[in-house]
């Protein structure tokens, strides 16, 4: 295996790698952005009213994640097929081609989605506006693009692990990013069944966040630990293998727990619950295996009378660290609490979910593909031991306290919302704003805009951090 | 050296995660046969015949419809043109929409293919719930048409000076900003009177949906758990 992971210099795929990362960062500002934006609706109705409403807000708040976070899965890639095949990136002219077509598409997405809005009721508007569907929003034209551009990036991921040395980590990101490609096709049809609409949405969505993007984190997460600490690929590989085995054979089945209440048969609420019920044991694997190959390798080095730490990114490893109690915490203990039918019958479509959401997504992927970002700038850098900065620091108690204040005001949130609205008050019209009128709901909304804005502050600290950590002479070149 | 062991053995969890991923999968493509078959829009002569579709056919807006508890399943299920007795419908009481219960199957599918394009185009989901999906920021409209806030008992149909629950429905949509019931309104997204008529249907529709009883109670309670 080429070693090359300290350095970036010289190798297309890495110098592709971090035009996604840098245009992934960008995005994940706006994401935070438009979340402000939506947090202050919920304490300020009023607050650009008939200007950029919730509903705009929001879509480009879960739209830019979800780009942000697929740029930076396709970054990470190109960063470390090099280091793990061996080789250079098959068909790099192709992916930077494609890096533009795609930002571009982007761009344009996004300015008719801040511009105009919403269309009439035809299918011009689902072709050029917007597609109105939670997460995959992107117009059709975009969708069509968004396939192009997938079909190029697995065809070079997979033509370089066949032509280089193809590692575990390389054969689980090939099946992974082709199951992940291809689910992308079930969220493109319209059907006037919304049941049937909401079976399929579900395909991309959970499919992908549940199982595809938890199994490349554990791969990404396997590269890190190698990389990092030098922990023993053998090991390692086969702690991905198991989590593999447990994250698709709890995940694929336990999408029924989507299936309780849009139409589907009851027979979904046992196979939800048993399966779902399963899902956070593989994210406690994943906490283990991080927490075990970072003591077993510190400890050799320890008995050899070194008394130096074995992390050669501390940054990054601080992110994969808080990825593996992230994921655990906010996929794993927040999506139980609510996945059995008998619970979710009340908090399904409550803020309960949106404190779920907001954990998972930051504990399970932004930490680890921030972690990422890191590893590309030391390796940009040329610095064999990178280290925390003021900034690098305070960044990342910022986001994850900000988080964790957001999260924790959210499910207080969706208390309030299942005891008044839901089991109270029957879900009703009434109901709903009764709930939302509560004075616990409403300071819930008051301290998640406030730690909001602490989030916010982290990420200017850590774009500060991406932007000069690279000369830093604290670093070990 | 010790024997070597399976359960350290690469190949071995390789393998597993091969045989476990494809049992899974094989799982889940057979069951999404069998809910594919179920969940399949139900037709006129369904509902004229009184068969039971957890997905009625588009006709249903001409029936209609209520939310009652079924004793055999524990919980509530969209009754269509009255109830049995035991919570099955009998597809039997019309109830007028926009002034006619004539609907014909190639009408109604027209509206309500008008309502679910809408439903997209508005972007109800990333403010509303639709069968409990979407965003939390205004009331879940899984149920929307049984809301007694439409009704004859509720503040909707004076607010907007119509007489029915469909036409107060449709002046609200077309006018959201005009008839506040909370500080935090709906902004007028440009609405016109035909589309309003279809979102209308596709809201009736989606009451008739088979949704296992969710949500829990719905319009059942005023004031207390156990209260009528």
């Amino acid at each position: 295996m080429a070693n090359n992971h300290l350095t970036g210099i010289g190798s297309e795929s890495k110098e592709l790698a971090t035009w996604y990362f840098t245009f992934a960062a960008i995005l994940f500002g706006a994401q935070l952005l438009f979340g402000l934006v939506a947090a202050i609706q919920y304490v300020m109705p009023g607050f650009l009213f008939e200007v950029l409403d919730f509903s705009v807000a929001r879509m480009l708040h879960i739209n830019a994640l979800v780009v942000w976070m697929v740029f930076a899965m396709f970054g990470a890639v190109y960063w470390l097929l090099p280091d793990e095949t061996g080789i250079e990136t098959v068909g790099i002219k192709i992916g930077k081609l494609l890096f533009w077509v795609f930002a571009a598409a982007i761009v344009v997405v996004v300015l008719v989605y801040l511009f105009i809005q919403v269309g009439s009721a035809d299918e011009m508007s689902i072709w050029f506006i917007h597609e109105g569907r939670e997460y995959i929003e992107a117009p059709r034209w975009a969708d069509l693009g968004i396939v192009v551009v997938a079909l190029g990036f697995v065809a070079n991921l997979f033509l370089t692990g066949m032509k280089g040395k193809q590692t575990g980590i390389v054969t689980v990101l090939m099946a992974d990013m082709i199951a992940f490609a291809g689910l992308y096709l079930c969220g493109m049809f319209f059907t006037d069944n919304i049941s049937m609409d909401q079976y399929w949405w579900w395909w991309v969505i959970h499919l992908w966040v549940e199982a595809t993007w938890e199994v490349y984190v554990g791969a990404l997460a396997a590269y890190g630990l190698i990389t990092m600490l030098g922990a023993h690929r053998k090991v390692v590989e086969m702690w991905l293998w198991i989590e593999v085995t447990m994250l698709f054979g709890s995940g694929i089945l336990g999408m029924g727990h989507h299936y309780f209440w849009i139409g589907t048969p009851e027979y979904w609420w046992e196979i939800g619950a048993l399966f779902s019920a399963l899902e956070p044991l593989p994210l406690v694997a994943m906490f283990i295996h991080v927490l075990y190959d970072w003591g077993k390798t510190q400890g050799e080095q320890d008995a050899q009378g070194l008394e130096v730490s074995v992390i050669r990114n501390k940054p990054a490893f601080t992110w994969f660290v808080l990825n593996a109690f992230g994921n655990f915490l906010g996929a794993g203990i927040w999506g139980f609490f609510h996945t059995l039918p008998q619970v979710n019958l009340y908090t399904h479509g409550t803020q309960f979910t949106s404190a779920h959401g907001h954990l998972a997504f930051f504990g399970a992927y932004a930490t680890i593909l921030i972690g990422m970002m890191y590893i590309a700038i030391q390796g940009t850098n040329g610095i064999k031991v990178m280290n925390h900065t003021r900034s690098s620091i305070w960044s990342v108690s910022l986001l994850t306290g900000g988080m964790m204040g957001m999260t924790v005001a959210l499910t207080v949130a969706g208390y309030v919302q299942v005891l008044v609205s839901r089991a109270q008050m029957g879900a009703t019209w009434a109901g709903y704003f009764d709930g939302q009128s509560g004075m616990w709901f409403a300071q819930a909304m008051d301290w998640r805009l406030l730690m909001g804005v602490v989030m916010f502050l982290g990420f200017a600290l850590l774009a500060k951090d991406f932007l000069t950590t690279g000369k830093n002479p604290v670093h070990q070149r | 050296m010790a024997k070597k062991s399976v359960w350290s053995d690469n190949r071995f969890w390789q393998r597993s995660a091969a045989w476990i991923t494809g049992f899974a999968s094989v799982l889940l493509i057979w069951l999404t046969f069998d809910t594919m078959a179920q969940i399949t829009i139900g037709t006129d002569s369904d509902l004229k015949n009184g068969v039971t579709k957890r997905v009625p056919g588009p006709t249903v807006i001409n029936y209609k419809i209520t939310y009652e508890m079924s004793s055999k399943r524990g919980h509530e299920v969209p009754i269509i043109g009255g109830n049995d007795g035991q919570g099955m419908s009998l597809f039997q009481e019309k109830e007028k929409f926009f002034g006619r219960d004539d609907w014909s199957e190639e009408e109604a599918t027209e509206l309500l293919h008008l309502g679910k394009l809408g439903s997209q185009v508005k972007n109800c989901m990333n403010c509303h719930t639709l069968l409990g999906n979407g965003a939390y920021y205004a009331p879940d409209l899984t149920k929307a048409w049984l809301d007694p806030q439409w009704g004859p008992d509720g503040s909707m149909q004076a607010m907007t000076g119509k007489n029915t629950k469909e036409e107060a429905m449709a002046e609200f949509l077309q006018n959201p900003s005009k008839y506040p019931t909370h500080s935090r309104m709906m902004p007028n997204l440009g609405i016109t009177a035909e589309e309003a008529k279809g979102l209308v249907a596709f809201l009736k529709h989606m009451s008739s949906i088979d949704t296992n009883g969710f949500p829990r109670n719905f319009g059942k309670i005023e004031g207390a758990v156990h209260g009528k």
